[in-house]
């Protein structure tokens, strides 16, 4: 098969770590567009979320491959770009000479994604997907592994992505022995220990945020970079009423709402989260320990002392990368100023605290940038 | 220990063991009580129970032991003794094994169970599960396969539970025992071996929540047990002719929720209610009368039902097959109303 110079095949991504096919619901551009790298191409919905397909090159649109209303495996060709110079002909054999993506039961994708590991009494979910230096990726309270289906896939192209369920969440064990951010910490470095992973990038979202923060203060030599997202811990204000309201949610009536705080576009909030929410909130005891939890981080209206991170970043002089939602209604954006001295910061318009997942482009590509741009200094 | 949370695909009879496992782990108040649910277990040559008539309560006896009772072959008797129970501090969970026999025992639902609670001033609690199969396809005919779910709705004082999935039968099932009023949790028999991703750890699912299983802009579907699936069936077959259908699962047919029927018709405007049961005094007429009453305004078209014609369940198995609403009868009334 020739490759063909200056011919890009953009392709269904895979959102997540169950997703097997997408359905293309509207084209964003035509046939003759001129695309830079970011644009968005097309609207994709899944059967947990819609989102957008972004272009991995410049070029112009040449040939829609897949109509608007159909459905495609996880790597089918989608659009072809490429220069206007290439004629016809070498489109045609680019799509022709396309390789065909194999079929993927979606139970077998999702349970050889997921995995377990003994952290002494408990049993925490993780993820392990690609290969090169590790990044580790901590969701917020509530969250789980899953608010990362956008990250993991562009992330392991050049790196060991581990994603992890922190205790008391998704499907780790529904018990948190040790609520602040040094215990969710440890069971992070746990984790990795267990992975025989030595150096890593810790990224966090929200609560996360913090956490990661703190791995880093606990073993700085092992830390190449820290990011938060929206992280906790860089200030004092919280949406008290976004936790209370998450934690005592017990419907779809009451979740849908709660889960639309996060976005910029409430639109944003599809049936399958929100059902996804009520699986975990069901669970007996999941309430009363995400209400201690709450306890421990959300003191009186205000984040607790003990999860403010600001001074030791400031203080580990790693590389620190802080992206914000200018829309996020949980923790506000005005956070960042707390380290703008010593951190990269970039707060995206038409986001909310969801901030990887409603601009998921832009977050992966300032993430790309940043990981591995730090050292360890173990020897 | 820790509570394990993963899931794994189990299916709708093993969900509801499950959901019977965990209760009588949880409450040591929560018995159960059936015809050959012990069956000779520990009898020469039996090392465990029959498990019911289709084997849903197998494996129990020998976890709980003296908790689960076989009865007489008398639903009167054990039905009753099962209320009594209730009435005085224990959480029955009575096997009925098919709702037909419903009449043997109806004095005691409706007339003794239903009414505690009022008749005593609120003071009396009634926190009895009656389990039953309902519904066709096993070629079981007319004595066991009806669908009898709207009779038991349209008594006050009782709850009623149809789930459509084993996700939502753990769930149903653990809140029906938990709720301090008698339940009459209907489990169809036709979907025992459907398989869903179920989590290992104890979950309710709140009665009284309709579950909207997909969303779609041009029709509702409302429906309950296994005609879900195949309003699922019928909305995929639709939506290649462009047809958008959202699917109301009601989960519990008392409490009804009727708040997200009518949010769905509201953006819909078009209502196709789906239900197993005979069609007179059904619960596709009961939605259809309160949806014309309180959504009136927001019908483009007329609503349609779709439901088993006005007989008994026939034996021959071309007959039951035509007596079932299949999913192009579905699909056939979805293409009228947004024609």
């Amino acid at each position: 098969m020739s490759e063909a110079v200056g011919v890009v095949g953009v392709v269904m991504p895979k959102w997540g770590l169950s997703m097997t096919e997408g359905e293309i619901v509207e084209w964003l551009v035509a046939e003759g567009d001129t695309v830079i790298v970011g644009d968005e191409l097309a609207e994709v919905e899944t059967d947990k979320i819609t989102g957008e397909v972004e272009a991995t090159d410049a070029g112009v649109v040449r040939r829609i491959v897949a109509e608007a209303g159909s459905r495609h495996r996880v790597k089918a060709l989608l659009v072809v770009l490429a220069d206007p110079a290439v004629d016809d002909a070498t489109i045609d054999q680019f799509i022709v000479d396309f390789p065909e993506p194999p079929e993927v039961e979606e139970s077998d994708a999702a349970a050889s994604a997921y995995e377990t590991m003994a952290v002494g009494d408990l049993q925490i979910r993780y993820s392990v997907l690609g290969e090169g230096p590790a990044v580790i990726l901590l969701h917020g309270f509530g969250g789980d592994l899953d608010n990362w289906l956008f990250t993991m896939g562009p992330l392991a192209e050049h790196h060991t992505v581990v994603a992890i369920d922190l205790p008391g969440h998704g499907q780790s064990s529904l018990a948190i022995p040790d609520p602040s951010a040094d215990g969710l910490a440890r069971v992070a470095w746990a984790v990795l220990d267990g992975l025989e992973i030595n150096d890593v990038d810790v990224v966090g979202h929200s609560m996360g945020g913090a956490v990661a923060a703190r791995m880093a203060a606990q073993q700085p030599d092992r830390v190449r970079s820290v990011t938060g997202l929206a992280p906790a811990g860089l200030g004092p204000e919280i949406n008290q009423d976004y936790i209370d309201g998450y934690v005592a949610a017990q419907s779809r009536r009451e979740m849908k709402p709660v889960a639309a705080v996060l976005f910029a576009d409430p639109s944003a909030v599809t049936r399958a989260m929100v059902e996804d929410l009520l699986r975990y909130k069901r669970l007996d005891g999941v309430p009363a320990l995400l209400g201690g939890l709450s306890d421990v981080w959300f003191v009186d209206g205000a984040q607790a002392e003990q999860a403010q991170v600001a001074d030791e970043l400031a203080a580990l002089t790693k590389p620190t990368l802080i992206i914000w939602g200018a829309q996020d209604r949980v923790i506000p954006a005005s956070h960042a100023e707390s380290v703008k001295a010593f951190a990269e910061v970039h707060v995206l318009d038409g986001a909310g605290h969801l901030v990887q997942m409603e601009q998921a482009g832009e977050v992966n590509r300032l993430l790309v940038a940043h990981v591995g741009s730090g050292a360890a200094t173990t020897p | 220990m820790t509570t394990v949370v993963g899931t794994r695909l189990i299916t709708y009879r093993e969900a509801i063991n499950e959901a019977l496992d965990q209760e009588m782990t949880r409450d040591p108040s929560v018995i159960v009580m059936g015809e050959d649910i012990v069956g000779g277990a520990g009898a020469p040559g039996e090392d465990d129970a029959w498990g019911g008539v289709l084997g849903v309560t197998k494996g129990l006896y020998g976890k709980h032991g003296d908790r689960l009772m076989d009865t007489p072959l008398s639903e009167s008797a054990y039905i009753g003794a099962a209320i009594g129970a209730a009435a005085s501090g224990m959480r029955p969970v009575a096997e009925l094994m098919f709702i037909d026999f419903l009449g043997v025992c109806l004095d005691q639902i409706f007339n003794q169970a239903a009414k505690f609670r009022y008749m005593f001033g609120g003071k009396a609690e009634t926190p009895v599960v009656i389990r039953a199969m309902v519904g066709a396809g096993l070629r079981a005919a007319a004595q066991h396969s009806q669908m009898l779910t709207p009779i038991v709705t349209h008594i006050p004082g009782l709850k009623v539970v149809c789930p459509s999935n084993a996700y939502d039968t753990k769930g149903l099932l653990i809140a029906s025992i938990r709720d301090n009023d008698p339940v009459i949790f209907c489990e169809h028999k036709a979907l025992y071996e459907e398989q869903a991703d179920v989590p290992e750890a104890s979950y309710v699912v709140p009665l009284g929540e309709a579950n909207v299983v997909r969303e779609g802009s041009d029709c509702s579907i409302v429906t309950y047990g296994m005609m879900v699936g195949r309003s699922l069936e019928a909305a995929a077959l639709l939506e290649q002719e462009g047809i958008s259908c959202e699917i109301v699962d009601l989960r519990t047919l008392s409490p009804l929720d009727l708040e997200t029927v009518t949010e769905s018709v509201e953006n819909t405007g078009r209502l196709v209610c789906v239900d197993e049961a005979n069609p007179r005094c059904s619960i596709a007429a009961d939605v259809s009368a309160q949806v014309s009453r309180d959504a009136f305004g927001s019908l483009r078209a007329g609503i349609a039902m779709v439901t088993a014609p006005h007989t008994p369940v026939p034996f021959s198995p071309s007959l039951e097959d035509a007596y079932i609403p299949s999913v192009d009868a579905i699909a056939g009334a979805v293409r009228a109303v947004t024609s």
